[in-house]
């Protein structure tokens, strides 16, 4: 009896431990991100000091067939351009943005997908930026 | 002590769950660009001795209408074009490779279908774009092709990059003619 109760404590003890720390749950989940939203506009924002919208697009899609990219759609109103890449079996996806700041200035703001999973590592989007501000000999300034 | 054991043990199959169960991290450092980087640009970039972007983006919806691809975005302002193209994807050596794997699995009385598992169709996904050199008097082209492969089964076999020499060759011998075309107006 001492025994059965051992075990019948451990297994619960196991169904907690597999309930706390699964994933999220596949539930409903379509517009839940993990960071604040703030905080991952900081991340995945810079701003440029040039007004060339069109030469920063063209640089932004330059620099993602550099990194490997297959550049899908581009729309130059809304200053969008969105490609993906294959890593290992996953799919990544990225949207890049590029609008107006005031006069002098572009906000470009990156995106990107790991297969269901959103990038929102800090490193990651730096490095894209720090790759982009070579491309076009700008240095670009972090968003508060 | 055997207590400690016990707890031990239970810590250790503890410890083991969480790790099984645990969320996996993302991938880091993919938006870095590789070392190759610079041999992929040799490869995917060629400059035109016209400044006419007009001309240039449309000889490269030629050359790709001509390679049997159909365009599924564009946005000319830019010089951007995205096309894409089914086709078969079937190498004679791993159909018969396969189906000697299969007829030796069912020689020695197993069933084996190694032979639904071979290449069939592909996707080939290829994007361009033409912008003006840095001085203004050249069209520089740049085109990316990536492929899907599925098998037999309709499963995904590989998702790839193209980084055969010989499709770019290709594509840009026929842009070549293509750009000689439009600017005779042919």
């Amino acid at each position: 009896m001492i025994k059965f109760r051992r075990y019948a404590s451990f297994f619960i003890f196991l169904f907690l431990i597999t309930l706390f720390s699964g994933c999220v749950t596949p539930a409903a989940r379509a517009l839940e991100s993990d960071a604040s939203q703030v905080k991952l506009r900081s991340i995945q924002t810079r701003a440029f000091d040039t007004a060339d919208k069109k030469k920063m697009m063209q640089t932004v899609i330059s620099n993602m067939q550099d990194l490997d990219f297959v550049i899908d759609k581009a729309d130059v109103s809304l200053g969008s351009v969105t490609g993906s890449k294959f890593l290992g079996y996953e799919v990544v996806k990225m949207t890049v943005t590029v609008r107006p700041r005031g006069e002098k200035q572009l906000l470009v703001r990156a995106n990107a997908q790991y297969g269901i999973r959103s990038i929102e590592d800090p490193v990651t989007y730096q490095d894209f930026f720090t790759s982009l501000e070579k491309a076009i000999f700008l240095t670009a300034q972090q968003v508060d | 002590m055997k207590k400690l054991v016990f707890s031990l043990k239970y810590a250790f199959f503890i410890l083991l769950c969480l790790g099984i169960m645990g969320c996996a991290s993302g991938p880091t450092g993919f938006l870095k660009p590789s070392e190759d980087c610079l041999k992929n640009r040799e490869l995917q970039i060629r400059q035109y001795d016209t400044a006419n972007e007009k001309d240039t983006i449309a000889a490269v919806a030629g050359v790709l209408q001509d390679l049997g691809f159909t365009l599924d975005d564009s946005e000319t302002e830019i010089g951007f074009v995205a096309a894409s193209k089914r086709a078969d994807a079937t190498s004679a050596g791993q159909v018969v490779g396969a189906a000697v794997l299969d007829t030796l699995g069912i020689l020695f009385g197993g069933y084996s279908n190694v032979s639904a598992t071979v290449d069939a169709v592909q996707e080939v996904k290829a994007s361009v774009i033409t912008k003006p050199s840095l001085e203004g008097n050249k069209m520089v082209v740049r085109v990316t092709f990536q492929r899907i492969v599925w098998n037999k089964n309709k499963q995904i076999n590989r998702i790839e990059t193209v980084k055969e020499t010989e499709i770019y060759q290709k594509f840009y011998e026929d842009l070549s003619k293509a750009i000689f075309l439009e600017a005779q107006k042919i």
